[in-house]
């Protein structure tokens, strides 16, 4: 089980309070959270990444562990401690003004 | 007793104002989907229960909310909006191809008959419709395929497609309006379309300036009862069509400034036509800092200053395109919002205005509903 917790917007479009927890099949890597999350909660589609392309968008982050893991390769494996659940995967907004 | 509801869209959330209908005492719900940009709120004419609203922001990107409640609770439907097949590019600023970028929903135009069906007007400008209630949205792409696209250049707001207009008399004919291509008519259904920009001028701006596309249209408005003449706001000059687009001409007679975005027409006289000018293009705020709509009960040509509640001092805020609707109850009321958060509204089409709101985040649309 991966720990995820969602910036505020993100909650509210989910209609979740607080951490979410989600299960990814195979390696646990960014990609595969991100699409755990999007089965579980089909309104965060196109929130986090490209429909298609699956890119990033632009203002959005990934940290965990102290790390920002935003350019790492979507495929490469997460720290263990996120993997395990000791650590939460955060999906972050960006700071931007507006 | 009928009454009223406003739908207003502003860059922090969405408001929902409703009346009675003498249209005096207010009640203000909102913010709904507080902090994100809403660009437009609009109800089906096939079912008033049902809202649709065009949320957006630049870290989560778009999504579409429905109501079937009238907007007392929401729900996300789809929000994949992809062009049809490769998407090619159109000119960026500096004249350079740009690949087609979907950026964000600017108008949803419910259907007239089928409270399914909804268009999307977007940027990079598309046409897109949903016919099953908002699950999945398909590009009309015989509008980008119809020659002139890649030639399409954006305003300063964007490449937007921001007018769609449903002809109730002929189903099959739709027209659109984008910055800063132009005015386009489709008479299959949107299967397939035409510039409509013959009349229209843009001296000092385009380098040809009667072109065929390239035209800053800002807004077109039309009466239901004769969807042949449309009236429209352009970056410059207010014009009039009375053969669906065809030809064009000027009506901005004694205006201060031609310049504006909003503009409609009067729910009960297809003759009345309504337009907020801005000093300029540059200057986006109302001559002499007096906020002043002006009426035309000619159908453009003379216009009248309607003044009465409204700021004739160091006014700065702006009227922008999607932000002025009108409703059904006789006498016609009149609706606008500003750039600085007022909703002002007229019960008498004009004569007299008081502010809804005062306080509201910058607003970018509102549309109203007649309720029974």
């Amino acid at each position: 089980m991966i720990r995820v917790v969602l910036p505020a917007h993100l909650k509210t479009l989910a209609r979740v309070d607080g951490e979410v927890e989600v299960e990814v099949e195979g390696p646990a890597t960014t990609a595969a959270v991100l699409s755990a999350l999007e089965t579980r909660y089909p309104t965060l589609r196109g929130a986090l990444r490209d429909h298609a392309t699956h890119q990033r968008r632009a203002l959005v982050r990934f940290f965990a562990c102290g790390r920002d893991l935003s350019h790492e390769p979507p495929d490469a494996p997460l720290p263990e401690a996120v993997a395990d659940g000791t650590e939460p995967f955060l999906v972050v907004g960006a700071m931007a003004g507006g | 007793m009928s009454g009223v509801r406003v739908l207003v869209g502003t860059v922090k959330g969405a408001f929902v104002l409703t009346a009675d209908g003498k249209r005096e005492q207010w009640e203000v719900r909102g913010p709904h989907f507080g902090g994100w940009e809403i660009y437009h709120v609009k109800g089906s004419p096939a079912d008033p229960d049902r809202i649709w609203s065009s949320q957006s922001s630049g870290w989560f990107g778009q999504v579409i909310q429905r109501s079937d409640d009238g907007g007392r609770s929401w729900e996300a439907v789809g929000n994949e909006f992809v062009y049809d097949g490769v998407p090619g590019t159109h000119q960026w600023y500096d004249g350079t191809p740009h690949p087609w970028e979907f950026a964000r929903v600017w108008h949803l135009e419910p259907s007239l008959t089928d409270p399914e069906t909804v268009w999307a007007g977007v940027e990079d400008a598309a046409l897109f419709r949903s016919t099953d209630g908002g699950k999945s949205w398909a590009e009309l792409a015989g509008l980008r395929g119809h020659g002139s696209g890649p030639h399409w250049q954006p305003g300063a707001g964007g490449l937007c497609l921001h007018t769609i207009l449903l002809d109730p008399a002929d189903p099959e004919r739709i027209f659109i309006a984008i910055s800063a291509a132009g005015a386009f008519r489709s008479d299959d259904g949107g299967a397939t379309w035409k510039p409509i920009n013959r009349g229209l001028r843009s001296e000092g701006i385009l380098p040809e300036p009667e072109a065929e596309v390239g035209h800053c249209v800002h807004r077109i408005a039309m009466h239901p009862s004769r969807p042949e003449t449309l009236f429209m706001q352009k970056h410059w000059d207010v014009m009039r069509s009375d053969d669906a687009g065809d030809s064009w001409r000027e009506v901005s007679g004694d205006l201060p400034s031609d310049f504006g975005f909003a503009i409609d027409v009067h729910a009960h006289e297809p003759e009345t036509v309504y337009v907020v000018p801005i000093l300029s293009d540059s200057e986006h705020y109302p001559p002499e800092g007096k906020l002043r709509v002006y009426r035309s009960r000619t159908g453009g040509g003379e216009w009248e200053p309607l003044t009465a509640g409204l700021p004739q001092g160091d006014c700065y805020v702006n009227v922008l395109r999607d932000a002025m609707a009108v409703d059904a109850l006789d006498p016609c009321g009149v609706y606008f919002g500003t750039t600085g958060g007022q909703v002002y509204t007229s019960s008498d089409a004009g004569d007299h205005w008081t502010p809804i709101v005062r306080d509201l985040p910058r607003v970018l649309s509102v549309e109203v509903q007649t309720l029974p």
